[in-house]
């Protein structure tokens, strides 16, 4: 096995994902523990610009014509046959639409362990500790980075994406694409996100419902707050699977990241999902009626009360203020 | 068309989590069982398939508190065919690297076209279940879908990109698929049906195979964060709290 550590650079549409800044920024912290280096993966055609800026010693890419869109066959046999010939001491991928199926055939296809939801890893009494989130961010789980080949899917809030860029541009070494028969899942066509009457990532307030607003006709409560103060509804995902408001108005993993001036979030409970869209907020307000709700951790200002209460009483008051 | 829907028991997140005395697991003195999320979607997805196109819809889940009720209901919602594993419990967390192994055993025996699962769970500690269970079977995985259509052997698939972006897929059947919504929201049974599905469905009872447990990473130590260090919480009765966030708004230059 060698010490280094493998890094999978997501790319969608010529855009890499701010994941891979934050896993090549964890795989730092393990190289330095294991003296290797943090290599990028690159797999794709034409798309070698890409490694600009990524914080790698060294970018091994595989271009072929094939690999230009993500094609999960494809992308996970061709990954196999690399981490066989190199034997990283892990591997790290998002924990993401693209990077979990991936990283979870790896384990299964090549048996190794696989480290999920993986938060932040650190250094700790010569071992690499690695903690995961898991439980809808109420429950943190620490564990040792498995002595062998070792596959790691990463969640952002641990790890700063800044660390994971760089200004010298690391050398890239291009290995041959293998050979790969008919793949069993093949792209048809894309879909492109349904444009929305409001854009809520204009906007500078949004009150967001989340399942805590209970029934749909409480929405209406919600929207007339939030056009009292001159901004826009948005929701978590829940709301829009129920069909309540339109998907262009999801906040989250799967929906849009916002940072509007405020964020007031009304019966939200804080899943990582829904916090990696909304956490660079200037400032969030929260209410919940449980006090351990993980939307608190990222709240500047939080209460308590029932929002149903809350919102007849919230409503009068911005009224009588007047927006503006 | 033959449909299987895997279904796991996860923590209810509005109950409050306590670890144990060994500092590894959470206390299960209190813990509820509810169906994870995303795998009520999967059951819907299979039921909607199943009354576009025919088949039938067999689901698979292991032990835990809850786990009957969670059959029962599938069976009402129109299951046909509904197996417990024995020998192994959703109390005991197992990983899904274990899960995939004893449910490939029972599933090898099915012969599925589609497996559907729930894209992930709250608790997956190891990757999750439907990637580890597809190369278990030797099938080709596709996950984050919110959307699935077969017709003559063809399966499409929607799956999700961040900010709404979804790409259409064509797979080869037969496919484990890993579900995150269904096309329609799961659909709501009224108690009385269950309680008749409980005198009419039975529950096939099939003894989990030893497992392997490995693959899965071993817990030094769990803890829960510290909540809300960095809020103000705004306290007193409902016209005070909303007159405080009015304060607020109106500093931010808002109101
Ligand atoms: C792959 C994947 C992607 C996902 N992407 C997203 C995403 O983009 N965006 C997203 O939001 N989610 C996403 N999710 C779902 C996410 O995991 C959570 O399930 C979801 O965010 C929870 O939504 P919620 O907070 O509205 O509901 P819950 O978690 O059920 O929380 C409801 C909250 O309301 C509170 N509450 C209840 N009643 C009241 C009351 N009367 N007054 C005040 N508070 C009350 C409760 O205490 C609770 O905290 C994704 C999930 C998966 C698996």
């Amino acid at each position: 096995m060698s010490d280094d550590i493998h890094v999978f650079i997501e790319h969608l549409r010529g855009e890499v994902a701010e994941i891979t800044l934050i896993s090549l920024a964890a795989a730092r912290v393990i190289a330095e523990q294991t003296g290797g280096e943090v290599v990028g993966v690159l797999l794709g055609h034409d798309v070698q610009g890409l490694a600009a800026g990524l914080a790698a010693d060294r970018i091994l890419s595989i271009d072929d014509p094939a690999a230009g869109d993500y094609s999960p066959d494809l992308y996970i046999a061709t990954l196999a046959g690399l981490i066989d010939s190199q034997t990283p001491r892990a591997v790290l991928f998002g924990d993401t639409s693209m990077g979990a199926e991936i990283a979870g055939c790896l384990s299964g296809r090549l048996g190794l362990p696989l480290v999920g939801r993986c938060h932040t890893v650190r250094a700790a009494d010569d071992q690499i500790r690695v903690v995961s989130q898991i439980c809808g961010g109420k429950i943190f789980v620490e564990s040792a980075l498995p002595e062998s080949t070792v596959v790691v899917s990463m969640v952002p809030g641990g790890h700063r994406p800044d660390d994971g860029r760089s200004e010298t541009a690391a050398p890239i070494e291009t290995i041959p694409a293998p050979a790969f028969g008919e793949p069993r899942v093949a792209l048809k066509r894309y879909v492109e996100p349904e444009i929305g009457e409001i854009d809520i990532t204009k906007e500078d307030v949004l009150v967001a419902i989340g399942r805590g607003i209970q029934l749909e006709e409480n929405v209406e409560l919600a929207e007339e707050l939030a056009q009292a103060l001159g901004g826009a509804l948005c929701a978590s995902r829940p709301i829009i699977d129920q069909g309540w408001l339109p998907s262009s108005q999801m906040v989250g993993k799967s929906g849009k990241r916002v940072e509007p001036k405020v964020y007031l979030a009304l019966g939200v409970s804080g899943a990582p999902e829904h916090v990696e869209g909304m956490a660079s907020s200037a400032t969030v307000i929260a209410v919940n009626t449980d006090p351990a709700a993980p939307i608190f951790d990222v709240a500047h200002y939080g209460t308590e009360a029932d929002l149903l209460d809350l919102l007849p009483e919230l409503i009068d008051k911005v009224k009588a203020a007047g927006a503006g | 068309m033959n449909i299987a829907v895997l279904i796991k028991l996860v923590p209810d997140l509005v109950e409050e989590l306590e670890i144990d005395a060994t500092g590894t697991a959470l206390d299960t003195t209190w813990l509820r069982l509810i169906i994870n999320e995303v795998d009520e979607h999967a059951l819907e997805q299979a039921l909607l398939l199943k009354e576009r196109g025919g088949g039938d819809v067999t689901v698979v889940t292991a032990e835990g508190d809850g786990a009957e009720d969670v059959l029962y209901a599938a069976a009402a919602k129109g299951s046909d065919r509904l197996i417990r594993l024995r020998g192994i419990s959703f109390e005991d967390a197992p990983g899904n690297h274990t899960l995939a192994r004893v449910f490939a055993a029972v599933l090898r025996d099915l012969e599925p076209d589609l497996v559907l699962t729930g894209v992930q769970a709250h608790n997956d500690l190891d990757g999750s279940l439907g990637p580890l269970l597809a190369e278990e079977m030797g099938m080709p995985y596709v996950g984050y879908l919110s959307g699935v259509q077969t017709e003559d052997g063809v399966c499409r698939v929607m799956k999700e990109y961040p900010g709404g972006l979804a790409a259409e897929m064509e797979i080869a059947l037969p496919a484990v698929l890993g579900i995150q919504a269904s096309e329609e929201p799961p659909r709501y049974l009224a108690i009385s049906r269950i309680r008749q599905a409980m005198k009419t469905a039975t529950i096939v009872d099939r003894e989990a195979e030893q497992p392997d447990t490995t693959g899965a990473p071993g817990v030094i130590s769990m803890f829960t964060p510290e909540v809300g260090e960095a809020a103000t919480m705004l306290t007193g009765a409902d016209d005070e709290v909303a007159a405080r966030i009015v304060e607020i708004l109106s500093e931010q230059g808002l109101l």
